[in-house]
């Protein structure tokens, strides 16, 4: 709770440092601030497990570990990439707000517990990001991004919102613990409250065949927020997934209604998004497909209802963002978005092209990085559910494929010959680079460094 | 902790090596060789004593039940030792050549050395795959940046066989995983009862990931491209040890903890492997580059040794081990050969040379020995392992052993035409300027040769220690516990 109130109020802030600070460069030193104290505020959090707002809230140690991820990585963020801002346009010091109120929703991601909350999560976090998609006003590809994502996202917010009544018609309820779905037999109406809200949020989280608007918004939105869409909200759309499906859909029988529907979604989310991704001649696009790919990999945490996949879920959000918004850091700093544009980067950077190989060997899940225990985890998940292993073997098969299109880029900046650099590279900015590796090694290595929270 | 050391002492050197450069990184890595071959001669003191001390535990994920179990038995020391003797032979034979960017390179090569070296020693599953991933990443960058113009789509190639079937063997480790009280524990895999329909599945999730590694028909199409592009102390790294890698996991793994899927599949992995017998001699007699030759002759001596494990007799498999071992030397040996006339002549084209005899004797004679030890000639330590897994062999199945035995003549064949195409007939105006073996080659070469001699007269040392824990176990859990 703390940390959705100084989260909001930071936003606020922000507006205002605009007005008052007018060297645009120090606003994302106010940013980096209010994301040190959100963190701070929100481990204060110690007494847990109460409810505020009439139990429409709950805190509880999940929560406060997952918020504590989105901030911490929103701070890798803003240090990695927050010079870049002023690269957009004028307004430096909104954009740093609309992320903090993008922050204050996923916030609420992670401790919801009445669908009307879910309903107003999303929606702040989806807001300010059809504006951010739209930030770059003279392109016509950011315009396009962002009208394709606010028509597509407000039509799919109409889904929610019918699901939701849906369910409220069955239930009587919003509270997501008090519907008692599954104690008897299921309502059509109820059902199709699930599909609808399942559909809706497998939209949020672009999963196939909901993926459409993915490729192009996050492409033609500037790079530096695409960065912040494909990862930390992305991660927290998961968690908002999670937590509806696993404490309000998965008692009595119920989860049988939905488990089938919700694998065939994984099983094509991961191989559109492994098989496009292949043939991308841009490493931004490839990027996009990519994040497709991994959210099939997220999806496994869902479709298997245990204590693992809350687990692998929370190992999966941190060591995603984590490796995407390096490689993100990295890509703005090159000139060409393209494979060609990456060759030979190791010999004019070398340490930048080391630590680009360690996140992605994270997001390909080679060992003693954190995408292999994210991947580990998600996969566990589902062989101990039973009845997947269908799905297991075509997600390990389709890691083997996502190793080509991430291995194309090592092979571009280690074995082939070419001139790429990368700009403006500080000695800041190295340094953020090698702690964000260090932090994908060590969860590599011993992830119950994250998971002894839980 | 001497078995920690083995491991860390590789790790640790490899990433100081990153830093150094030139003869820096050279003699450091030497060095560091020598100490883990030292490390390995000590707990091979330590294990004829107590071998029980050589055992390690330390909680790793205590989440996941996973521990850092570390051990060793006579399977896995021979391994140990072969990977320990292997590296100082290398080095020292490219002790005269100038890598660019060296550090890189040898620290590449210390990072693969430990982590076939925790594959060896892990008696934890989790611990196996991540080493077993962990040796590979070092040997794809080896082989990308230091190999030949086609190196890279080929290493590549390699790297996603790899590396799709050991995710296989991940599923499989995870569904054996959850059949358990939640442990990754090598003694508690192997004392769990799966079902015949369960273990008949994972052994293929398993079998794939060893075959890809070996390689066996129908796996195998990786290899012959990869060892003929990757630089060659690479090439000797993989042919010597890393395929042992693939049968070791059949051996550790595969059958003590499946043995029903084992029985089930036996024959089907007897029959691949001997069309890979015969196929890949087959080729190997049409090859006329030196180093796809010796790639598609080393196919043929994987394919025996695998058939021989799934044979399973007590003489078979201790054919295998023995042969393991004496198939590592031997290979480094015709590498190291294969590197001196690539470095001299520019080329390794079988057509191109000739006469070498009268211009390098010393060359000669241990190539020709060398090669006489790969045919397993009597009295060369090839012989001994032959011997014993084609006598297992012929115990399963009078056919099979026919079949296979047929590429003993067809070693001989390819053998002894490369050795005729290359040391006799005319010196031609290239081969006349060859020089003879140098410093480092001839030392190398020396030791690998007086290894041949010793264990092809008195094998009894190397039979002793395999034939210690490693064929109890594998044979008590064949015969069905």
């Amino acid at each position: 709770m703390n940390a959705l109130i100084t989260t909001a109020v930071f936003g606020i802030i922000l507006m205002f440092v605009g007005l008052v600070v007018k060297q645009k460069q120090y606003i994302k030193y106010y940013a980096i601030a209010g994301t040190v104290v959100a963190f701070i505020a929100n481990l204060l959090d110690v007494q847990q497990g109460y409810g505020v707002l009439h139990g429409m809230v709950e805190v509880s140690s999940f929560s406060v570990l997952f918020n504590a991820i989105a901030i911490a990585s929103t701070a890798l963020y803003f240090l990695l990439c927050g010079s870049a801002f002023e690269k957009v346009g004028e307004d430096v010091a909104d954009y740093f707000a609309l992320i903090f109120f993008i922050l204050a929703g996923i916030m609420l991601t992670g401790a919801y517990s009445n669908l009307l909350m879910l309903f107003l999560a999303i929606e702040i976090i989806s807001i300010p990001q059809y504006i951010l998609a739209g930030a770059d006003k003279k392109n016509l590809k950011s315009n396009e991004a962002s009208l394709k994502y606010f028509l597509m996202g407000s039509f799919t917010t109409g889904i929610l919102l019918m699901g939701i009544a849906l369910i409220y018609g069955a239930t009587g309820t919003f509270d997501l613990r008090e519907m008692g779905l599954g104690t008897g037999e299921l309502s059509p109406l109820a059902l199709c409250g699930i599909i609808l809200l399942g559909f809706s949020l497998a939209f949020k989280v672009s999963a196939a065949p909901f993926h459409f608007w993915t490729p192009d918004v996050y492409d033609g939105s500037p790079t530096v927020f695409t960065a912040f869409m494909a990862t930390i909200v992305k991660a927290a759309s998961f968690i908002a997934f999670m937590r509806l499906f696993h404490v309000s859909f998965s008692g009595g029988n119920v989860s049988h209604h939905w488990q089938l529907i919700l694998a065939i979604i994984t099983a094509a989310t991961l191989i559109i998004g492994n098989l496009t991704a292949v043939f991308q001649q841009s490493v931004k696009r490839m990027l996009a497909y990519s994040s497709i790919a991994q959210a099939g990999f997220m999806l496994f945490a869902i479709v298997a209802h245990n204590e693992m996949s809350s687990q692998g879920l929370i190992l999966y959000a941190a060591a995603y963002s984590v490796a995407t918004i390096g490689i993100f850091a990295i890509l703005l700093k090159m000139n060409d978005y393209t494979f060609d544009g990456f060759n030979g980067l190791a010999r004019r950077q070398p340490l930048i092209a080391v630590v680009c190989a360690i996140f992605l060997f994270s997001l390909a899940g080679i060992p003693l990085t954190a995408g292999f225990f994210a991947k580990y985890f998600v996969l566990s998940a589902a062989v101990q559910q039973g009845d997947l292993l269908w799905l297991v073997v075509l997600g390990v098969l389709c890691a083997a494929i996502s190793a080509y299109y991430y291995f194309r880029v090592i092979i571009a900046m280690f074995f082939k010959p070419g001139e790429a650099d990368a700009q403006g590279v500080t000695p800041g900015f190295k340094a953020m680079l090698v702690v964000a590796a260090a932090i994908v090694i060590v969860l590599g290595i011993f992830p119950n460094l994250l998971l002894q929270f839980l | 902790m001497l078995t920690v050391l083995l491991i860390l002492i590789p790790l640790v050197t490899g990433l100081i090596t990153f830093g150094l450069s030139g003869r820096g990184a050279k003699v450091f890595s030497g060095i560091s060789s020598l100490a883990t071959l030292a490390v390995t001669l000590a707990a091979w003191a330590q294990f004829r004593t107590a071998p029980e001390a050589l055992r390690f535990t330390a909680e790793w994920i205590p989440q996941l039940g996973s521990q850092i179990n570390l051990g060793l038995d006579g399977l896995s020391l021979m391994l140990v030792l072969l990977t320990t003797i292997s590296f100082p032979l290398i080095f020292t034979t490219v002790l005269s050549r100038n890598y660019e960017r060296s550090g890189a390179f040898y620290g590449l090569m210390l990072l693969s050395q430990a982590g076939m070296l925790g594959v060896f020693l892990s008696y934890d599953a989790l611990l196996f795959y991540v080493f077993w991933e962990l040796a590979l990443i070092p040997v794809y960058f080896l082989c990308s940046m230091w190999g030949g113009e086609k190196a890279i789509p080929v290493t590549f190639k390699f790297f996603v066989y790899t590396f799709a079937g050991s995710l296989l063997m991940l599923v499989g480790i995870i569904y054996i995983y959850f059949q358990t009280e939640g442990s990754f524990s090598w003694q508690t895999f192997t004392s769990l009862n799966l079902s015949n329909d369960e273990q008949s599945w994972l052994f293929w999730l398993f079998f794939v990931a060893f075959a890809i590694k070996m390689p066996v028909f129908p796996f195998h199409t990786w290899q012959p491209d990869t060892y003929e592009q990757s630089p060659t102390p690479v090439t000797m790294v993989l042919s010597g040890v890393m395929v042992k890698m693939g049968l070791f996991g059949v051996m550790r793994w595969l059958k003590p903890v499946l043995p029903a899927g084992a029985d089930m599949w036996q024959e089907a992995a007897i029959l691949l492997s001997v069309i890979g017998i015969i196929y890949a001699s087959c080729i190997a007699i049409m090859q006329s580059d030196l180093k796809k030759l010796i790639a598609y002759s080393s196919i043929a001596h994987i394919g025996l040794m695998s058939a021989a494990i799934f044979a399973g007799n007590e003489q078979s498999l201790a054919g295998v081990q023995v042969q393991m071992f004496n198939h590592g030397i031997n290979i480094i040996g015709l590498w190291i050969i294969i590197e001196v006339i690539e470095q001299r002549l520019g080329t390794k084209n079988m057509q191109q040379l000739g006469g070498i005899a009268s211009v390098a004797p010393a060359l000669s004679i241990l190539l020709v020995i060398v090669s006489l030890a790969n045919i397993a000639l009597p009295l060369t330590n090839g012989f001994i392992g032959e011997f014993l897994m084609f006598s297992g062999l012929f115990q399963h199945n009078v056919w099979f052993a026919a079949v296979s035995a047929i590429a003993i003549i067809l070693a001989a064949v390819y053998m002894l035409r490369m050795l005729q195409k290359v040391l006799f007939g005319e010196t031609n105006a290239l081969t006349a300027t060859t020089t003879d073996l140098k410093g480092g080659e001839m030392l190398a070469l020396v030791c690998i040769t007086a290894m041949i001699f010793v264990l092809g007269v008195y094998p009894k040392p190397l039979l002793e220690l395999v034939s210690g824990t490693g064929i109890e176990n594998t044979v008590a859990a064949i015969a069905g516990r």
